[in-house]
């Protein structure tokens, strides 16, 4: 890929001093709230269990003894670490990288903004996003909220909880050409919803997406909506077809944490996916006391893109693709 | 059996799909923001020449197609088989069936170069070059200064095919013609 004449920005001087406003601007509303600024390690000796992101790694010697860092995909666990120890609210501005195909709005290497807000609920929460979008662009912004089934009812016409296997893998076939031999209900839902909800949803405000179904909880709460419905108390924020964000009531039940990292590691086992070292020092911290509490992960570099109008995730990053 | 993973494949790779051999045009990344990874091919049957998109899981493996793509001649027709030869000096022929011809039987001309499609070693599809000179043998007589007003009138052509052609040609005239839109382009130089 190394090319000796690919030396130049791809992004234009001019886009560079927008995303430094931005990163300033990110970091005055912070400072205003009164949230503390954090800067935890890019590389740990451990790793997400996640089965569907894949991590960067980097081999070193380190006291005679061969190390294995793993680059981290979001500073999530290190920041419930550092709220189990005491700490206030805390925001982190900086680099996350995964080992994915890079394209039209993925990097392997981005900006993340991550938040979590001490006693705060995920609906708080979203109202903070409103807050800071307000105050980045100048006007006020008031973003949708959909739940996930409703969101489904309104673009796909089928209740996602309720739907049978049937339905769903029919629903999906009919969308996708995929899905007919596909007994995962969660799979048949995530795409679609990346295929027909997506491209669908936010096109004139921000829409936040929330209530996902339980098994897609990750770190989230599970709780039981007004429907009698198991959801998880998630939601990731679109807007104008791009997945912007990412936001959980936080899970503080450390014996929960542990079954699904075991259930994720498990998974990944039985795909065959590269073995990594699971960060279990998250569970310790749960069993030490995370506050309660509700956290978020903006994609700085796709916010950037949208509020310049900008196609392409390299033209608002100074060196990206093949000139990194 | 060679095979490409769904999440590797680039345009231009050839693999089966369905049963039938196929082009890789496109191959869009479709990740959900947490969860299963698909790719969305876009993908050309090299049988029917239909173009349409799949979705397939991130890291699902496809059978690679052996299908080549092979500069050959034109040589004759037995009436069952439409006979082809390589360019390339090994002299090796193949006989390709109407099936395979396809549209391209009414553009076969000896001596003129195609490409033909063979899959597992045999021709499948043959593809005619853009452009084509052929002789005009039948048409109504051409109407003579008539050179620039619209007009047209069909012509057939020594291959059989029937195209549209302005008034003023005629027969025993070669004439150039887009073998894509089957239109005539202009009275042929040279030769």
């Amino acid at each position: 890929m190394y090319q000796s004449n690919a030396w130049q920005p791809t992004a234009t001087i001019t886009m560079l001093k927008a995303r430094a406003q931005l990163l300033r601007q990110i970091r005055e509303f912070f400072y205003a709230r009164d949230v503390l600024e954090v800067d935890t390690p890019c590389l740990s000796l451990a790793s997400i269990s996640d089965p569907h992101i894949e991590v960067l790694t980097s081999q070193t010697r380190t006291l005679g003894q061969e190390v294995t860092y793993y680059l981290q995909t979001s500073p999530e666990y290190a920041m419930k670490r550092l709220l189990a120890a005491g700490a206030p609210s805390i925001y982190q501005l900086g680099k996350v990288f995964r080992a994915e195909e890079i394209g039209r709005r993925h990097g392997i290497e981005f900006t993340m903004l991550e938040w979590y807000r001490l006693d705060f609920d995920h609906w708080q929460l979203m109202s903070e996003m409103d807050d800071l979008l307000s105050c980045l662009m100048g006007q006020a912004i008031c973003s949708e909220r959909l739940s996930y089934a409703q969101a489904f009812e309104r673009h796909l016409g089928l209740n996602p909880f309720q739907a049978s296997l049937e339905a769903l893998q029919q629903a999906c076939h009919q969308h996708t050409e995929f899905g007919l031999e596909e007994n995962d209900r969660d799979t048949l839902l995530e795409l679609l919803f990346a295929t027909v909800v997506e491209p669908n949803i936010g096109q004139q405000v921000p829409c936040f997406i929330h209530s996902y179904p339980a098994s897609q909880a990750a770190l989230a709460k599970q709780q039981i909506d007004e429907h009698g419905q198991a959801v998880a108390a998630r939601f990731e924020w679109y807007w104008r077809g791009m997945e912007l964000a990412n936001g959980y009531h936080e899970l503080t039940d450390a014996c929960e944490q542990q079954q699904r990292m075991q259930q994720e590691m498990a998974e990944r086992a039985q795909h065959k996916q590269v073995w990594r070292q699971a960060d279990e020092r998250l569970i310790k911290a749960l069993e030490k006391g995370l506050p309660e509490c509700a956290g978020v992960a903006l994609g700085v570099d796709r916010l950037l893109m949208l509020l310049l109008d900008q196609e392409h995730i390299n033209h608002v990053m100074p060196f990206a693709g093949a000139n990194v | 059996m060679a095979s490409y993973s769904t999440s590797e494949l680039r345009s231009g790779n050839k693999v089966m799909v369905d049963g039938d051999p196929c082009a890789v045009l496109d191959n869009e990344h479709v990740k959900p923001g947490k969860g299963q990874a698909f790719n969305r091919i876009k993908l050309r049957n090299l049988k029917s020449g239909r173009v349409w998109e799949r979705t397939f899981k991130s890291g699902d493996s496809l059978e690679t197609a052996d299908v080549m793509d092979t500069d050959m001649e034109y040589l004759y027709t037995d009436g069952e088989f439409y006979h082809f030869m390589a360019t390339d000096g090994s002299f090796e022929q193949h006989g390709a069936d109407t099936n395979a011809v396809g549209d391209a039987a009414k553009w076969l001309k000896e001596q003129e170069t195609y490409v033909v499609t063979l899959y597992n070693g045999a021709p499948f599809a043959v593809q005619p070059p853009n452009f084509i000179e052929l002789e005009v043998t039948e048409t109504d007589p051409g109407l003579k200064g008539d050179t620039a007003n619209g007009g047209s009138k069909p012509a057939t052509l020594s291959t059989g095919a029937v195209i549209r052609v302005p008034l003023f040609i005629n027969i025993g005239e070669v004439l150039r013609v887009d073998t894509r839109t089957g239109e005539y382009v202009s009275r042929a130089t040279g030769k």
